[in-house]
């Protein structure tokens, strides 16, 4: 990155460390440095705390392997979910996704990333075995894959569907179609194919004729 | 800047790889350019209108821009979307393998007509076939014919004697069959008559004629180890690919044994409980 010798070496070195964070182009990370420089000293106190709390203080959970303060993590623990079926995510983030949109009432397990056979990325490389120790006895009944829709959360559900199948738990995959807010015209053949085979009846409203 | 006049061409899509937070680095193979790197701006966002457009395994039309460094995808509209090829893991393995001896022997702005039309024509194949991985065999043995390794299958390699279907060896390093004297003098791996007529009937044969030819579990591991023999001596090195062939070779057994494991774990449980 461009320096200019008008800039003190130690916001130089700031921006620099913004600008290594992802998404953070030059210029956003010059306004993020001259921002913690004109911010009250509590405020400068309270991010690098947290920036380094999150490198002290979390692991992954024993469990589901997400990422969490304490092992076993809340979702874990937590009492009110149902035991019998695990959804796989790929990220972290992709439970936080989920969770968001309050619709799994199970339990998780991350697999912190794909299978992707080109650049010899495996199942060893994966959590995989962890998932594979949860399941087996008579608890979980239907395991959920939640991968992405792309080449390598196919080739990850293609392999976890056959070794979980073959341990005789129900597997199942999130449908995948037309996002919300898309064009049908834009969509390429593969999602509208999906989308098709994964269509529902629309209820006739009441009253019509 | 001199303005650089986009490009536009057909290109079937080698591989991927994520670039930064939203956007993805496609492997294109084209068949007037070869081998091309462009970035798809944005993919990797839900509402892209491009991401389907560009997905490994796929052939389309493609506009391409010059940027910085790299080209930049501009527009794709899909011509072969292969589904199999997606949602059938074992297709999935096969045609992944294709296209990573293709990625790995083909360099930026040649030509390469030939090598693209057998690589289309083998994807359209294996999208039907009952059979995948002969279709990979016949794809393999045409790639060694058009790059310059053409296995030699008529005459001994060492000693240039003509070879009958009995007792022949296959040497990969010499490139080709090793007729029975040669082969007990220590050149060549055991080269099976079943496997002896297969190559010869794939040379001659079409994709879908080799793919209806019945070939026992025995027999198409030792035609695997020729041809891995062989590809390791043309590219220098294994096609990663593979290893995931392998993963789901053994996928069955695993899930099995952990059944297995997790009985185990609860017996012992339940003794620890009653002692
Ligand atoms: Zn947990
Ligand atoms: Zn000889």
């Amino acid at each position: 990155m461009q320096r200019s010798p008008a800039t003190a070496p130690t916001i130089a070195r700031l921006i620099e460390a913004f600008h290594r964070l992802p998404g953070i182009g030059p210029k956003s990370a010059q306004r993020l440095a001259y921002h913690v420089l004109r911010a009250p000293r509590a405020e400068a106190e309270t991010l690098a705390e947290a920036l380094l709390e999150v490198k002290d203080s979390t692991r992954l959970c024993g469990t589901c392997q997400n990422i969490t303060d304490a092992d076993p993590c809340a979702i874990c623990l937590d009492p009110q979910r149902n035991d019998s079926t695990i959804c796989v995510v790929e990220e972290p983030l992709d439970v936080a996704a989920i969770e968001r949109a309050g619709v799994h009432r199970g339990r998780y397990h991350v697999l912190h990333g794909a299978i992707s056979p080109m650049d010899g990325v495996g199942p060893e490389d994966l959590k995989v075995r962890e998932l594979l120790s949860r399941l087996g006895d008579a608890t979980v009944q239907e395991v959920i894959l939640a991968m992405n829709p792309n080449l390598e959360g196919e080739a990850t559900a293609g392999y976890l569907s056959r070794v979980i199948g073959a341990m005789g738990v129900r597997i199942t995959r999130i449908a995948h179609g037309l996002p919300v807010g898309a064009d049908v015209e834009y969509a390429d053949e593969r999602t509208l194919r999906a989308a098709m085979t994964h269509r529902v009846e629309v209820e006739r409203d009441e009253g019509t004729d | 800047m001199p303005r650089i006049r986009p490009i536009r061409t057909e290109a079937i899509v080698l591989r991927q790889r994520p670039l930064g937070d939203a956007d993805r680095i496609c492997v294109l193979f084209s068949p007037t350019r070869g081998r091309i790197e462009a970035v798809a701006k944005g993919v990797r966002k839900p509402l892209s209108k491009m991401s389907g457009h560009v997905e490994p395994l796929s052939r389309g039309q493609f506009g391409l821009a010059q940027g910085r460094s790299l080209y930049v995808v501009t527009d794709a509209q899909t011509l072969d979307p292969w589904p199999s090829l997606h949602d059938d893991v074992h297709r999935m393995t096969e045609a992944l393998a294709m296209a990573e001896l293709v990625d790995r022997s083909t360099d930026v702005d040649v030509s390469s007509g030939p090598l693209y039309q057998l690589l289309r024509h083998s994807l359209n194949a294996l999208a039907e076939t009952p059979s995948p991985p002969a279709i990979r065999w016949w794809f393999t043995l045409r790639f060694f014919d058009q790059q310059g390794y053409r296995p030699e299958l008529e005459v001994c390699v060492r000693c240039r004697a003509d070879v009958g279907p009995e007792a022949n060896g296959y040497s990969a390093v010499d490139g080709g069959v090793v007729c029975p004297n040669c082969h007990g003098a220590g050149h060549g791996q055991r080269l099976s008559s079943p496997v002896f007529r297969l190559l010869r009937y794939m040379r001659r044969s079409s994709a879908e004629s080799t793919a209806q030819v019945r070939v026992d579990a025995e027999a198409s591991a030792e035609l695997e180890r020729h041809l891995r023999l062989s590809l390791e001596q043309a590219l220098d090195g294994w096609l990663r690919s593979r290893g995931f062939a392998e993963d789901l070779a053994r996928a069955e057994t695993i899930g099995r044994s952990a059944v297995k494991s997790a009985a185990e774990r609860e017996r012992e449980e339940q003794h620890r409980a009653a002692i």
